[in-house]
């Protein structure tokens, strides 16, 4: 009894440390998309985030000038998808997917040119990491609590001010709030600064709280299943946040897993069970969340007509 | 407001002038609008009432000239000084955000405070204040998706108000309305007039602005050419003035042959993917000569129902035949197929459907028979027999600029479509679909358009016409059928059919 207790409580703790990274990341996607900027460059800001926080942590010794730089480097990137989308008007997949690229080739070169340690940083001792604060079974640091703040933060934003408003305006019928006399480029820019934010903050984590350091392509794709989540969760904080939650857990349950022997079936394959949360993104996405509705401006660059 | 001197107009346009690259869109134009009257601004597409209004409203700056408001000069560098100075515009493509309430489309950059709850508060007593005053009452929680066109429009009226606004400037509002949803609009106009509100109505319908404006100012070519009291003009002269010729907009056509039958359909449903019936078991019958008019609000099916007679989408239920070919669920047909049985379309939407906006003025006159002698010979275009085509084709429907070399997207929308029914109509076939003949099509090309399919019908076509514009549909058609909820709610004769009774239909299935 008290065994299958501590195997439920581990197991939801760890869900709640896999699921940190993506709720950061899909509620950031989430107020980039509501503005009607698609966000698939999500993965990359993360992992450029994770590396800049690492390294920086690494040299300074310090945990928040590295949490500080991977917030930086997310910005930087959502800058530059600001730029190519909002003020050139670009396409905002091919933007996305370009700085996906940039990220994963610009962190192996820069961490190789830095630490020589082919394409890792170096180890982070204690001092230099997001250490558990009232748990440390759990491992309870301080990004994770952040995390499931960011829920009702971003519901409330978005359902109860004035910003969240003409959020969800711009994104559904920007020449509305170009109407009303309202800048529809400086919307979607604080929006997509505000996405750089917090996926700066998952990115951190993964390197900083997660793992002691950065190792190439660490996100393994965990910006994508975060965009999943938004699409699952129908462009709403806490569906998106259940969806996170799922996906945590049976990222939880396949570590869980390994090694176990399955009654009937024998030890499950390793590979299949890290491929479950993936499995579940493809048959999800092929149909079983009913209509997702998009916010309708969506990937549509904004053109006065003069 | 009341301790202005009297006199001084609401708004007075002094000399203004607009270029935009070689087109000189408003030459020095002059204009006083008395506070508290209703003023008619009216002209063909491009006479420059549309650029005008735009720099009253801040989206343009003259490249001359002085704007004043109640007297005062002012600067109109952008809408929110319009906004700031009480003019508010109300656009013929809504601004709505569907998704929204009615209170939140309201409140959108009105909000008053970063949070919205006491914004909401304030603006909910003062959405029905207005709606008290002047007779606009919506439901401040309704969505706006659920709301009718109608309703819609009466929104932006309050937005507009909820702003502030004293001068309301309305860009051909009655486009997308019902004739009883005009008269309601009329009505509120009247109220607002009453309370002092100056009103521009922007339009191309002179007959309503006869019924609602005190006074019509003309431009053409970006000149204001007359400015009449509307009790003091009338719709011909009215007409005469923008074309800046005789033009006759009443068809003399004599009675319809109607020789055999050249298309039937029985019982014809569509049903989409998601389970939305669009058309409901249409029975109909189209003979040789005749004309019949299918009127309805728009979204009432016509669209479907165009697009499964031309072949694009295939029933999913009933039968058709066409010229003899028999068309079901299990023997579909293609719009090529259509073409060759003898079956010409004319889509509504000309810039999706119609033509390739990028191509030469030459290929859009060959789409969809660009695979046949004379144009295509061992599967390569003859570049000069498709000139040549495209030349005789702008010759004989007097295309302007006769350019068969131009781009499709650099001519006027009435020049386009004239284009496209010369394209389908000198195959001379024998059923033709046209999907709204005149939308944004200039007076003088609705006249001469009306005439080509008079002709064409007198010459044996049995000629389908879908259209939002009663007018034109009571001018044109020999039957007309209303279409209402993707049924055909009732047919009348044209000698029997005016535009109240057909509104009523269109309005009450």
């Amino acid at each position: 009894m008290e065994e299958t207790l501590t195997f439920v409580t581990l197991t939801l703790a760890a869900t709640l440390r896999v699921a940190t990274p993506l709720v950061l990341c899909a509620m950031g996607g989430l107020f980039s998309e509501k503005s009607g900027i698609i966000d698939v460059g999500l993965e990359g800001k993360m992992l450029m985030a994770a590396f800049f926080a690492a390294a920086t942590a690494s040299l300074t010794g310090s945990i928040w000038a590295g949490v500080g730089a991977g917030i930086v480097a997310a910005e930087v990137m959502a800058l530059l998808h600001g730029v190519a989308c909002i003020t050139y008007r670009g396409n905002q997949v091919v933007s996305g997917i370009a700085l996906n690229i940039l990220a994963a080739g610009l962190t192996v070169v820069l961490g190789t040119a830095w630490f020589a340690r082919g394409g890792q940083t170096p180890p982070l001792g204690d001092s230099e990491r997001l250490m558990p604060i009232f748990f440390p079974v759990a491992r309870d640091n301080i990004l994770v609590y952040a995390a499931l703040l960011s829920v009702p933060f971003t519901w409330w934003a978005i359902a109860r001010t004035r910003f969240g408003l003409r959020l969800r305006a711009v994104g559904e019928m920007p020449l509305a709030v170009d109407g009303a006399g309202v800048s529809v480029g400086w919307l979607r820019y604080r929006a997509v600064l505000l996405c750089g934010l917090f996926a700066g903050l998952a990115g951190a984590y993964l390197s900083m709280a997660q793992n002691a350091g950065f190792s190439r392509d660490m996100t393994a794709g965990q910006g994508f299943i975060a965009l999943a989540a938004i699409i699952f969760g129908k462009w709403r904080p806490f569906p998106a946040f259940g969806a996170c939650l799922i996906f945590g857990l049976l990222d939880a349950v396949a570590i869980r897993l390994q090694g176990v022997s399955v009654p009937g079936v024998g030890e499950v394959p390793v590979q299949l069970i890290q491929a479950l949360p993936y499995l579940l993104t493809l048959f999800l996405l092929a149909g079983f969340i009913g209509n997702a509705v998009a916010p309708k401006a969506a990937g549509i660059p904004y053109e006065k007509e003069h | 407001m009341q301790s202005l001197t009297a006199g001084a107009a609401a708004i007075e346009l002094r000399d203004i002038d607009k270029s935009f690259g070689a087109v000189h869109a408003v030459r020095g134009v002059s204009l006083a609008v008395a506070r508290g009257s209703i003023t008619g601004l009216v002209g063909e597409n491009g006479a420059g009432k549309s650029t005008l209004m735009s720099i009253l409203y801040g989206l343009y700056r003259a490249d001359a000239g002085q704007i004043l408001i109640e007297g005062q000069a002012v600067d109109m560098a952008s809408p929110r000084d319009a906004i700031a100075h009480g003019i508010g515009m109300v656009h013929q493509h809504f601004m709505l955000v569907d998704t929204f309430t009615v209170l939140e489309n309201l409140v959108l950059g009105a909000e008053g405070g970063p949070l919205l709850a006491r914004g909401m508060a304030a603006a909910r007593a003062e959405l029905m204040r207005l709606g008290r005053e002047y007779g606009l009452s919506v439901d401040p929680d309704a969505r706006v998706a659920d709301l009718s066109v109608g309703e819609q429009q009466r929104v932006e009226i309050l937005k507009v108000l909820f702003r502030g606004a004293r001068m309301l400037i309305l860009d051909e509002p009655s486009a997308v309305l019902t004739p009883q949803e005009t008269d309601r609009l009329f009505e509120i106009l009247r109220a607002l007039r009453e309370r002092g509100v100056t009103v521009v109505l922007i339009t191309h319908k002179l007959r309503e602005v006869m019924a609602v404006a005190d006074r019509v100012v003309v431009m053409r070519q970006g000149e204001v050419v007359a400015e009449r009291r509307t009790v003091d003009t009338n719709t011909d002269e009215l007409a005469e003035l923008m074309v800046g010729r005789k033009v006759r907009l009443d068809l003399d056509k004599g009675p319809p042959l109607q020789g055999e039958s050249m298309l039937t359909a029985r019982g014809l449903s569509l049903v989409d993917r998601r389970g939305v019936r669009l058309l409901d078991s249409i029975d109909l019958d189209l003979r040789a000569g005749e004309i019949v008019g299918i009127a309805g609000v728009s979204g009432n099916g016509q669209t479907e129902l165009l697009q499964v007679l031309a072949g694009i989408r295939a029933p999913t239920a009933g039968r058709l035949e066409v010229c003899g070919r028999a068309v079901d669920p299990d023997h579909p047909i293609d719009p090529a197929e259509m073409r060759e049985l003898g079956l010409a379309h004319v889509p509504e939407d000309r810039l999706r459907q119609g033509l390739v906006a990028a191509f030469e003025a030459s290929e859009t006159s060959i789409l969809g028979y660009q695979d046949q002698p004379p144009y295509c010979r061992n599967h390569l275009l003859d570049a000069p027999a498709v000139g040549r085509h495209c030349a005789e084709l702008m010759r004989r429907f007097d295309v302007r600029p006769q350019a068969p070399g131009l781009r499709s997207s650099h001519f006027s929308g009435g020049n386009q479509q004239k284009l496209i029914l010369a394209r389908e109509m000198s195959r001379l076939p024998k059923v033709l679909l046209v999907g709204q003949p005149t939308r944004g099509v200039d007076i003088g090309a609705i006249e001469f358009i009306h005439r080509e399919l008079v002709k064409s019908r007198d010459a044996g076509c049995a000629i389908l016409i879908v259209s939002v514009e009663l007018e034109e549909i009571l001018s044109l058609a020999d039957r007309v059928l209303v279409m209402s909820g993707g049924r055909i709610v009732g047919e009348v004769s044209a000698d029997q059919a005016d535009e109240r009774t057909l509104g009523r239909m269109m309005a009450d299935a």
